[in-house]
């Protein structure tokens, strides 16, 4: 961690000092680390952010931005592990409702995770246990946070299972996971995970394992759990359109940092940063009419050993010689603010970006 | 791709020596051979994985992967096949390649029977037909340089292209957009995009006729899905190709395809020209898979009420439901969708269906009117203003079909085809009516009990669950007697 402060140029104060937020979920600086044969790997590299309490912020990005990593990092997940001296290095601030959460005591944390804060994971097969039944397992997420006896836990499960549509809850709670359809599975692993009513809950890619009528079913069923529970939501995916169904702010990922921010219409409408351009041409849309050719992003996502010097996205961007001297190569962009709460990291100045926007991607999208 | 790499590519595409000098006159093949002619049939294509138990390992029962189709590829045209997981559209893949065996059906490919034809009978053939596969990790051999198995399909075939081989594989790999001098890497140096390409490189190799693709861009991110997909566009234009792309997202299909082809339960429900399938879908199955993608626009986020929810799960290929295998999830499904199958017709030109109450279009079994239960329950998931629309549309487009069939009638003779056809209808309808519909009580529990039956046994499904549950909602249910004509 030492180590870390002193390479690093924008490290935020020593961790507990600094004052809490008044959002429910704040990030600052969030650094995640993690040594290899090969060098550090910047998963995430700098990422602040904050979500109130019945919100939903979308995280969209390629394979190997660091949505995941960053979602680990605010449960915790990648200090409750010790793999020997190969931890992952994690600076930063997470406020969580008041609590810093990355300089708290993992115990504490513990009684937060599930409770406070919960996930859903892509894969429910690997993330359900095998060898329980379902019941088994959502009785154990409820009886850990509380004290009741099984009778009532197992009530609680049928309940939720009944809550996010499985049939016959009060059967179906007795079965394997590998008894349930895909569908199903992803259904009870939302029971579980709001079965403490968490206040918190974090989706990493929460249908990109199904079929796009299945998607839609779990994507009205999330929409329709966090009206009732009030949760601040994250959803993690690369698919624009599934954020654009649920998410109210949008944060876009590049090579672990954040590239832009801002409330959904904003980075639809008047996205500010190329790699949301790329994005944007990338997709063909079925709401249009039928496009002649699609707009890729050219080359691939960078290594994060090694990433691009200043702008990481530079070697991919087309207009990487826009301002001048070079500046994209030397020197990193910083946030800076585009619109009313919009934010983008790009060396080129506003109104550069307003009109190749306006004349040149919207047209062609 | 790099715009070098592509520059050259465009350079080199027009020719093409790969075939030069191959036998029975292949290489004339990209002179766009007849474009529009039929390269593949496929007709009452099956294929039925058997399960077996015990341990005389006795056949108890199959799963109906692929279980009927028909259809054509044309030359130089690119049929898009979509469907949920397990709709068979992989295995329909395999078979038009011949890498599985056909359990019934025939399979020509220019003309040609090649349903049963041995690995000897099939080698010639091979070079004609490739495929790219959906991962791009395990479809390359890790030990084996990029250049060893790119160059494989003419080991195999023995042909030697004009200045060598590696001068033709280094070609192909600047035709994908690869630099040519990663001719001696090993597969894990490169990105799943660039994998992808060398997939593709591999299949372009022999300079084949048709190319199936399975998935060839789902297991990449967004930003290099495009690339592949401007690649796959690029290389169609250049060399003349026709492909069969088999993929489950909707957009990209709607993007690469000319025809699209909707498979759900080893059946095909349309086929039809991309943009009547886009524009004016005709089967409620097609209509819900399209209203389920979900749109990158916030603006959409209220509207909600557009879309069709389909309840549960596709039911198990091992017992498909009778009649028309998607009426357990149909929101329009009738006693005629229980009992008797759809054919798959074409009603409109371009625009095969197979539907008893399509969309879109006039209801082709109108006397038939009373909703099984398991749709009513469907049909509280759709959207009201969806059901409004579909309603609407429909009635116009019978009103318009009677208006032209009148039309015909008075401006033909007599014998007009709408008379034929209405008068065929009615017959058949009216020996379908006394088939099927019998008094009330009896007919509405019948259809349930067979969607309970149909996602049976041995993989417990939501399916099962709900249709259990739907029976006993039947049993309260009371419905009037279908209103019969005649």
């Amino acid at each position: 961690m030492t180590e870390l402060s002193k390479s690093g140029a924008a490290v935020g104060e020593p961790t507990g000092t600094s004052a809490a937020p008044s959002a429910f979920l704040e990030v600052r600086d969030l650094k995640v680390h993690f040594p290899t044969d090969d060098g550090l790997v910047k998963s995430v590299d700098g990422l602040s952010f904050q979500l109130e309490r019945g919100k939903t912020l979308g995280i969209v990005g390629e394979s190997g931005s660091g949505k995941s990593v960053t979602s680990l990092g605010i449960m915790g997940l990648h200090t409750a592990g010790q793999y020997g001296k190969r931890k992952a290095q994690i600076s930063g601030e997470i406020w969580l409702d008041g609590t810093e959460l990355l300089s708290a005591d993992p115990d504490h944390v513990r009684k937060l995770r599930g409770r406070e804060m919960a996930m859903i994971f892509q894969d429910p097969l690997s993330a359900l246990h095998p060898y329980y039944t379902i019941g088994q397992q959502i009785v154990e997420a409820y009886r850990i946070h509380h004290d009741v006896d099984k009778k009532t836990a197992k009530r609680r499960a049928v309940e939720m299972l009944d809550r996010v549509g499985i049939p016959q809850p009060d059967k179906r709670v007795d079965s394997y996971p590998h008894e349930f359809s895909g569908g199903m599975r992803q259904r009870a692993m939302i029971a579980m995970s709001l079965v403490n009513n968490p206040e918190l809950l974090i989706a990493d890619e929460p249908t990109t394992a199904l079929d796009v009528t299945v998607q839609a079913q779990i994507l009205d069923l999330i929409r329709d759990l966090q009206k009732e529970f009030g949760s601040a939501v994250i959803i993690i995916t690369h698919d624009l359109g599934v954020v654009a169904e649920l998410a109210d702010d949008l944060l876009v990922m590049y090579g672990g940092r954040c590239v832009e921010r801002g409330p959904a219409e904003k980075v639809f409408y008047e996205p500010r940063h190329p790699y949301t351009w790329g994005l944007l041409g990338s997709m063909p849309r079925l709401d249009r009419d039928q496009q002649e050719r699609l707009i890729p992003v050219k080359g691939s996502p960078p290594s994060l050993i090694n990433l691009p010097s200043g702008c990481a996205f530079n070697p991919r961007c087309p207009y990487a010689d826009v301002p001048k001297d070079d500046v994209t190569r030397t020197v990193r962009p910083e946030l800076t603010e585009v619109g009313s709460k919009h934010w983008a990291a790009c060396h080129m100045s506003q109104e550069q970006r307003e009109r190749i926007w306006t004349e040149e991607i919207a047209p062609k999208l | 791709m790099s715009d070098e790499a592509k520059a050259k590519a465009e350079d080199e595409a027009v020719t093409i020596p790969a075939q030069s000098d191959g036998s029975a006159g292949t290489a004339t093949l990209t002179e766009g051979a007849a474009r529009g002619e039929t390269l593949l049939k496929v007709t009452g294509l099956q294929k039925h994985f058997p399960i077996k138990k015990g341990l005389l390992q006795r056949q108890v029962g199959a799963v109906r992967a692929v279980d009927g189709i028909d259809f054509e590829v044309r030359s130089g045209e690119t049929l898009g096949v979509v469907g949920e997981s397990g709709c068979g559209k992989s295995t329909m893949g395999r078979l038009i390649t011949r890498l599985l065996e056909p359990t019934a059906g025939k399979v020509e490919f220019e003309g040609k029977d090649i349903t049963h034809l041995g690995v000897g009978g099939m080698r010639p053939l091979r070079r004609d037909v490739q495929m790219i596969f959906q991962d791009p990790y395990s479809s390359l051999n890790p030990r084996h340089t990029i250049g060893t198995i790119v160059s494989a399909p003419f080991k195999l075939q023995g042909v030697e292209p004009e200045g060598g081989i590696k001068k033709e594989v280094q070609r192909l790999l600047s035709v994908v957009g690869l630099n040519p001098e990663h001719y001696n890497r090993y597969p894990h140096e490169f990105s799943g995009g660039q994998r992808q390409r060398i997939g593709i490189a591999r299949a372009l190799a022999l300079n084949p006729k048709l190319v199936v693709a399975d998935e060839p861009v789902s297991a990449l991110d967004v930003s290099i899905q495009a690339q592949v997909v401007n690649l796959l566009d690029d290389l169609q234009q250049e060399l003349g190709l026709t492909y069969v792309i088999i993929a489950h997202d909707l957009s990209v299909v709607r993007h690469v395809s000319d025809r699209i082809a909707v498979m759900y339960l080893g059946k095909i429900m349309e086929l039809a020209d991309r943009d009547l399938l886009y524009k004016s879908p005709m089967h409620p199955y097609t209509k819900a898979l399209m209203s389920a993608v979900p749109i990158p626009d916030p603006a959409r986020k209220a509207a909600k009420s557009e879309r069709i929810l389909l309840k549960g799960d596709v039911p198990s290929p091992i017992s498909p439901p009778s009649g028309c295998r998607f009426h357990t999830r149909c929101w329009k499904a009738t006693q005629i969708c229980a009992t008797t199958e759809p054919p798959l017709k074409e009603l409109r030109p371009g625009q095969q269906v197979a539907c008893h109450h399509p969309e879109n279009f006039e209801d082709q079994a109108p006397q038939d009117v009373v909703l099984l239960s398991d749709a009513k329950e469907a049909a509280e998931l759709v959207a009201e203003d969806a059901l409004a629309e579909s309603a609407r549309t429909s009635a116009a487009v019978a009103a318009e079909v009677e208006a032209a069939e009148t039309e015909a009638a008075q401006a033909e003779a007599p014998e007009a085809e709408g008379d034929t056809e209405a008068a065929e209808k009615a017959a058949e309808s009216g020996k379908r009516s006394t088939e099927s519909a019998k008094p009330t009580p009896e007919s509405v529990k019948t259809a349930p009990e067979d969607g309970e039956k149909s996602t049976g046994t041995p993989k417990k499904s939501t399916g099962d669950a709900e249709s259990t549950e739907s029976a006993e909602s039947a049993e309260s249910a009371d419905e009037e007697p279908p209103a019969k004509e005649k």
